[in-house]
């Protein structure tokens, strides 16, 4: 470490150090002198605080052209940068996963610990569960600070935009603006709530909750690694669907209570697409059933263990033909039923301003963002689970798998989300003929073919 | 251990505990300050006309209808998949003729027009 440089910001004049011939650039205003000579201070242009850190990384951002970006890419210190923080976020991965393990394993001992401090068993089991419900909604509740930041950044480095720069700390640490949800969030909770006069008042109230509270249920069974889910439920993935299903009625209501015409279409069209994609998310699913002959996550998961030839996993998207039309089905289905946007039609900003929730503001609207991406997590999670086989490794060697199946069901449901912010930031909007068409006569009746190659597969090669 | 359902009913309890906090803590913490022109629905600027309590297109009952149809036919298909190893290929053949049975009546839907949005 250097010795400390005189920080630019600094407004208090420091005695001893004063005239210290530091090569601070221009910023640097030397601090008076104590009276001795009384020169006109040079007119020092005011450096913005909170632009310090990134300064360098705005010039470069907008002072070239995109075509120009590409040139030479490492000699630019943001890739050096941006290289140096992916090797320090895999460094700091392999040493979690080294000092943690196995998260299930670690909850074993609590459970055991918990045990034997001499309460009553029910009691014991009382707080056990509370500990499992409290942290799945943490997981809940951080993926929306986290999956929004997230999708503002892609989306704006999709566009060639920097997003969120500066919320964080005014001294400095404000890492990619990482503050900036939690910010909005505060913000969200102190705002007026305005409810129109034509609105159904308790519909209108209502709806946000019917919408986010069977979203949290369907976290009991959710997979996280093996053998760490809240709840092993046997029909684990009806479970999911069923209550991810009920959502459906609080859109119904948002549109129909707020008494406005936008929302009134936007919560029927929402009705009508969310419904209509459930059938081919709920058939797209059904060959890996067949395959792993159980609707509970923890068994479907272990049913893709193991290698072909010892390299290729043996998981449901690597079956040829059957694998990877399920799993575009599934995907597309997932992306529709959040109504993100090639599915975006009940939201539709450029016909029904913002369809369904147009006339909420507050905490209310932010609770059906909360939903929308706890959502989009809750996708995530079962793709990764039903097709990229839960917390396996991918690849058949040493350093792979002793990597912890809670860090690779997270990276692998980290990715599939990617792939969700990829697809809602790239393409174009569906017309509402096309997205219901896309779906009952395109999606629907490829999902029955996949059941009928599925039942070829288990009659002929899975005896 | 207790029954995993146990932890679902917790799942309820929490998930509605949430909504209620939050919403219930907004309203307490948040201004309130109502005037008629706040209060306005939102039409892009003019006055709004009319009510919503309209008239709907039946496009969207068709659907629901269908939607009802086909979604009771995951229920059975559920757990035929799960225990199709196990039945064999009679029932696999069997769950082929309830299954072109079904896309006789998609394709039935669709020749009849209930799939067009027009």
């Amino acid at each position: 470490m250097t010795a400390k440089k005189p920080d630019p910001e600094d407004k208090k004049p420091e005695p001893a150090a004063a005239p210290a011939p530091v090569p601070v650039p221009a910023a640097a205003a030397p601090a008076p002198a104590p009276a001795a000579k009384a020169a006109p201070p040079k007119y020092v242009p005011p450096t913005p605080v909170l632009n310090r850190g990134n300064g360098r990384l705005i010039e470069d951002r907008f002072t070239t052209w995109p075509t120009q970006v590409f040139a030479d890419r490492w000699s630019r210190p943001g890739y050096q940068w941006g290289a140096g923080m992916l090797a320090g976020i895999l460094l700091g991965f392999a040493v979690t996963s080294a000092l943690i393990g196995e998260l299930a394993g670690w909850g074993d001992k609590l459970y055991s610990l918990l045990g034997a401090q001499g309460l009553p068993p029910l009691a014991v089991e009382a707080i056990w569960v509370a500990i499992k419900v409290i942290l799945v909604m943490h997981v809940i509740l951080i993926n929306g600070l986290w999956s929004i930041w997230w999708e503002r950044k892609i989306s704006a480095h999709i566009q060639t935009r920097v997003g969120p720069t500066y919320a964080g700390s005014p001294k400095g640490w404000n890492f990619h603006g990482w503050a900036q949800t939690a910010i909005d969030g505060i913000k969200l909770f102190l705002k007026e709530d305005v409810t129109p006069a034509a609105a159904d008042k308790w519909v209108h109230a209502l709806a946000p909750a019917i919408v986010v509270v069977p979203c949290i249920i369907a976290f009991a069974p959710v997979l996280f690694g093996d053998g760490l889910a809240a709840a092993s439920l046997d029909i684990g993935t009806l479970y999911i669907f069923a209550f991810a299903g009920i959502s459906v009625i609080g859109i119904v209501m948002a549109g129909w209570g707020s008494g406005n015409k936008y929302s009134l279409l936007g919560g029927l069209r929402g009705a009508a697409q969310m419904v209509s994609y459930e059938l081919p998310r709920g058939f797209s699913v059904v060959p890996v059933l067949m395959f792993a002959g159980s609707l509970d996550l923890q068994v479907i998961a272990n049913a893709q263990a193991g290698y072909w030839q010892g390299i290729i996993p043996r998981w449901f998207i690597f079956y040829p033909v059957v694998g990877q039309l399920a799993f575009t089905i599934f995907l597309i289905a997932s992306v529709a039923e959040t109504n993100r946007t090639p599915f975006d039609i009940p939201e539709a900003e450029s016909e029904l301003v913002s369809g369904f929730h147009t006339e909420y503001s507050g905490m209310k609207w932010s609770i059906f963002f909360l939903a929308e991406y706890a959502y989009v997590l809750l996708g995530s999670f079962l793709l990764a689970t039903f097709f990229l086989g839960g917390g396996a490794s991918p690849i058949n060697a040493v350093p792979f798998t002793l990597v912890p199946s809670w860090l690779w069901m997270l990276g692998k449901a980290m990715l599939m989300m990617f792939v969700f912010l990829w697809i809602r930031w790239t393409l174009p909007r569906f017309r509402v003929d096309q997205l219901m068409d896309y779906c009952w006569k395109f999606l629907l009746p490829w999902s029955f073919v996949n059941i009928a190659f599925a039942g070829l597969y288990l009659a002929f090669w899975l005896k | 251990m207790m029954s995993a359902y146990a932890v679902v009913y917790a799942f309820v309890i929490v998930a509605v505990g949430f909504a209620a906090v939050t919403l219930g803590l907004a309203k307490v913490l948040r201004p309130s300050l109502p005037y008629a022109r706040k209060e306005s629905t939102y039409e892009c600027g003019i006055p709004a006309v009319g009510s919503t309590e309209v008239k709907l297109n039946i496009r969207f009952h068709l659907y629901a209808l269908l939607f009802v149809l086909f979604d009771v036919e995951v229920l059975y298909v559920y757990p035929w998949a799960v225990t199709s190893r196990e039945l064999g290929t009679l029932a696999l053949v069997e769950m082929a003729i309830f299954i072109s049975i079904l896309l006789l009546g998609l394709a039935f839907a669709w020749r009849k027009g209930a799939l067009s949005w027009e």
